[in-house]
């Protein structure tokens, strides 16, 4: 009688099951001051070398990326305030976004408690605009923070979505003798603006 | 069948540390910074305690009803589009992942981290029926580049230094063998593996964990390799072991706030992902693996060791691991964790690995899902002893020592002797094989006159006419 | 109050002064110490090894010395540790299970049961390092270990400061094992070696003139290690300190 591998592993941990142990208690939020969240996640985005800006303006946002990015030709945004210089739609093949410098998106909402984003496939559109882009923008509502995992989770509902991932600073490694370095493989800068959804800009520039 | 030798840790640390006066002391002044780090983002958590103890009673319920988890995501992933494959052991791993990529005429794969992977063997299986496969981690590479396995689970290459990856570096990717400041060696190998990134037929990952509720699987890298990886070609497949189950995604809450400050001392991995289906027009691909883990549940004494989130915690707390380095202990799973999963998977093989140890006990604090290591490794050694794979000399002389500690008359003799030859002949003493292991690199006491008792004999019973 | 003076192997043959300052302390506090002439072992060698079979010889005969005793003391965190955690290589019989919770260590016995307020009799004007051991920390938790969030404690420290003159020195890795681990000194090589000048370097580093510690192995294993290597530094059971002597 041949089994299937399917059959035979989930017998074999049958067989091998340990006594049954309770459901463990609810992981819940342990609180904390509701407030200064802006300020909390401002500092843990610093901490892993993000950087955040308070922009109250479409116009001003897009005119803050041209700031930190002078240089940058291409700039792919799937951010509804900020057009870019190329939109992201729906059927970009991935691998055209490699000569981007800058991507922008908008995310869903941030954790205070780590200073992480929450972007997910929709907002992305195609997901490698938040990693093969040499840096990322990153649009933030600042009346949409969390305190900390635990909510972060519970508003998140990664199961809905093929694709979701906090993000939080720009990609890193410690690999080489422990000294940290910032874009690893990933974006090399990460900026967060913290911009209310609004309109476009209307005057033109970028 | 030939036997894999036995690994001879001590010997192996031996040689690091005798390498030169660069490589150990920077190695255990480096992880023992990551140790630092840990406490204060453990401080920075004000119900820390609390949070591995409800880390660890998630994870033991979970091994309780892992059949019903494991069938649970299986569903859910399905139902999400996920292709699930079940494999028994790292053959058949390897073989399903093969079967993947040559049904779809894939020769070029991008991979993130996976002790799993390294586990199964699965990069040279591959490599051998003509599939590259570029680790796209840093630390991975570098080890890669130089055909050894990974010196620590979070970072791989930190048992090298600087001068040591920029010789590597030029010699496998072109880059100045002269400069060996980290920035330029890590824009080298970015620029490296961006050609391999936008070239790959299919991205292979690991999963931290996999959620039962959902049929979800995330992966926390600070690099964004992974999620490089996975955005790019269509084909994602991730090789998942069966204890990596987690049941709702509430959990991953705790888990997630637990795992990064124990490994690194952040609040958080940069980039922390949840995967729950292909792309629009790709396809993702789970293998869920066994290759000895339903038999490790079976064993009461060390199944807790299924616990563990690979967080690396024990390894950078660990004073034997740091001034050993992590190749020394001959397996992909080194350190504390490594000492009790090492003998479960091959019991000969790594049976010195426990005896490579002080017992001190801080592995089993840090640990943040609370697994008892210490305890554990003590319980290989009973185990080990019992079944005679301990080295003949060492286990007559434990059973000499245990005779003569069972005697008080015997034990007596010896000490008397003992002291008789350290205060008279100390350099035959020093140079016995008995205690030339401690007299290597220490110096022995002085032989007091008398021991202990004979003193209380003397001086509170008035045994005699001993001069003080 | 009577108590049993337990003496571990090696403290009888290579260390008696410590044994000395435990009986001497135990009585300048009022106890009535019998010392059963027969002891051997708390059985640590082999039951460390995996050998419980070998280990039980030394556990009986633990157990028959001490069995008549309300209390047992003994100048080892590591010792003790064995008897209360480990002694288990023996059938646990109500005697059995007795002798294991009457055992405590010197430091614990003074702090906890004889809760002693001063040290009238000693004096040790040095600046001293305090090595923590890990039997003591992690074994049967006479401090804090570092890893674990919570309040901190430190028994020895609360009874060395105690001592007219003593300047507790502090160090930068305030629980880090030395390296020793019983037959780990023998088969760990280099690694013991290593682990234990780091121990030593800590206290010289920070100008420690003394350290001293709970456990007499530490001990033997540090000085070994500074004497090899030339290190400037003393060494000194907390037994000793503690009485005032004999050094």
């Amino acid at each position: 009688m041949v089994r299937s591998s399917r059959e035979a592993i989930l017998a074999w941990v049958r067989a091998n099951l340990p006594p049954a142990e309770a459901p463990p208690p609810d992981a819940e939020s342990p609180g904390g001051p509701p407030g200064l969240l802006v300020q909390r996640f401002e500092s843990a985005l610093e901490a892993l070398g993000g950087r955040s800006w308070r922009v109250t303006s479409a116009g001003e946002a897009a005119a803050k990326i041209a700031e930190i990015h002078p240089a940058a030709r291409i700039i792919a945004s799937a951010a509804p305030e900020v057009p870019g210089t190329l939109r992201v739609e729906r059927d970009v093949d991935p691998h055209g976004l490699a000569g981007v410098e800058v991507g922008v998106v908008r995310a869903r909402f941030g954790v205070a408690e780590t200073g992480a984003v929450w972007v997910t496939q929709e907002d992305l559109v195609v997901n490698a605009l938040a990693f093969l882009p040499q840096h990322l923008v990153v649009l933030l509502d600042p009346a949409e923070l969390v305190r900390d995992m635990h909510e972060a989770y519970l508003r998140a509902r990664p199961g809905d979505t093929p694709y979701g991932c906090f993000l939080a600073g720009p990609s890193a490694t410690g690999d080489i003798e422990g000294v940290i370095i910032h874009g690893a493989q990933g974006p090399r800068t990460l900026d967060v603006l913290l911009l209310a959804p609004g309109g476009r800009a209307d005057d033109g520039r970028r | 069948m030939r036997r894999a030798p036995v690994v001879r840790p001590a010997a192996r640390a031996a040689e690091f540390i005798a390498q030169d006066a660069i490589h150990e002391p920077a190695h255990d002044a480096r992880l023992w910074d990551l140790r630092v780090r840990r406490d204060a983002a453990a401080r920075g958590v004000h119900e820390w305690e609390r949070l591995r103890d409800l880390a660890s009673k998630i994870r033991e319920h979970t091994l309780g009803r892992l059949d019903a988890y494991l069938e649970e995501f299986e569903h859910n992933a399905e139902r999400k589009g996920i292709r699930v494959h079940w494999a028994r052991d790292a053959g058949e791993h390897n073989r399903i992942v093969f079967d993947i990529f040559r049904a779809r005429g894939v020769t070029e794969v991008v991979k993130s981290k996976s002790m799993l992977q390294e586990e199964c063997g699965m990069t040279p299986f591959l490599e051998e029926r003509g599939i590259r496969v570029t680790e796209t981690d840093l630390g991975e590479r570098i080890q890669q580049l130089d055909g050894q396995p990974p010196g620590h689970i979070v970072m791989p290459a930190i048992h090298k230094t600087r001068a040591d990856i920029a010789r590597l570096f030029a010699r496998e990717i072109g880059s100045d063998a002269g400069n060996d400041d980290p920035r330029y060696l890590t824009e080298s190998m970015r620029r490296s593996l961006r050609e391999r990134f936008l070239a790959a037929g299919a991205c292979m990952t690991g999963a931290n964990f996999a959620v039962a509720g959902t049929g979800a699987f995330v992966v926390c890298t600070n690099e964004g390799n992974a999620d490089l990886g996975a955005s790019l070609p269509p084909l994602h497949v991730a090789s998942i072991g069966i204890e990596k189950i987690v049941p709702r995604t509430e959990h991953l809450g705790v888990l997630v706030r637990l795992l990064s400050r124990s490994a690194l001392g952040s609040p958080i991995t940069r980039y922390t992902s949840h995967f729950a289906g292909p792309r629009r027009g790709g396809e993702m691909h789970v293998v869920l693996v066994d290759n000895g883990r339903s038999r490790l549940l079976g064993r009461e004494e060390f199944r807790r060791s299924l616990k563990c989130i690979r967080c690396g915690a024990c390894m950078n707390t660990c004073p034997v691991f740091r001034h050993s380095g992590g190749l020394a202990y001959g397996s992909i799973y080194s350190g504390p964790i490594g000492a009790i999963l090492g003998p479960a998977m091959d019991e000969r093989k790594f049976r010195e690995l426990p005896f490579h140890s002080t017992l001190c006990g801080s592995c089993t604090q840090v640990c943040p899902v609370k697994v008892d290591i210490s305890d554990q490794i003590l319980a290989w050694r009973r185990v080990l002893s019992a079944g005679a794979q301990t080295p003949l000399l060492r286990r007559q002389a434990v059973r000499t020592a245990g005779r003569i500690l069972g005697s008080p008359k015997i034990l007596r003799a010896v000490t008397k002797a003992g002291r008789r030859l350290l205060a008279g002949a100390p350099r035959i003493l020093a140079g016995s094989r008995l205690l030339s292991p401690w007299t290597q690199h220490r110096d022995l006491p002085p032989a007091p006159r008398r021991s202990f008792r004979e003193w209380y004999l003397d001086e509170r019973k008035g045994r005699g006419t001993k001069q003080p | 109050m009577r108590a049993g003076l337990f003496i571990p192997c090696y403290v009888d043959a290579l260390h008696p002064e410590v044994g000395i300052a435990t009986l001497e302390l135990l009585e300048r506090l009022g106890v009535e110490v019998s010392y059963p002439i027969d002891q051997t072992c708390c059985g640590q060698p082999p039951a460390s090894n995996g050998d419980q079979e070998s280990a039980a010889r030394a556990e009986r005969v633990f157990v028959r010395s001490f069995a008549e005793c309300d209390a047992v003391v003994g100048p080892s965190a590591s010792c003790v540790r064995q008897i209360r955690d480990h002694l288990d290589a023996l059938e646990q019989t109500d005697d059995v299970r007795r002798v294991r919770r009457a055992t405590f260590e010197i430091v614990e016995f003074l702090h906890d049961v004889l809760r002693v307020e001063s040290l009238p009799w000693t004096e040790f004007p040095h600046r001293v390092g305090l090595h923590n051991s890990c039997s003591m920390v992690r074994g049967i938790g006479l401090a804090s270990p570092s890893e674990v969030m919570g309040p901190a404690f430190n028994k020895a420290e609360d009874l060395l400061r105690k001592v007219k003159g003593l300047t507790l020195v502090p160090i930068d890795r305030v629980d880090e094992c030395c390296g020793f681990g019983g037959t780990f000194s023998l088969t760990g090589g280099a690694v013991s070696a290593r682990m234990g000048l780091a121990r030593v370097d800590d206290h010289v580093r920070h100008g420690a003139e003394w350290i001293t510690s709970c456990d007499v192995s530490c001990l033997m294993h540090l000085r070994g290690i500074a004497s090899r290597q030339r290190r400037d530094v003393k060494f000194v059971h907390i037994a000793q300190v503690l009485n005032g002597g004999p050094m």
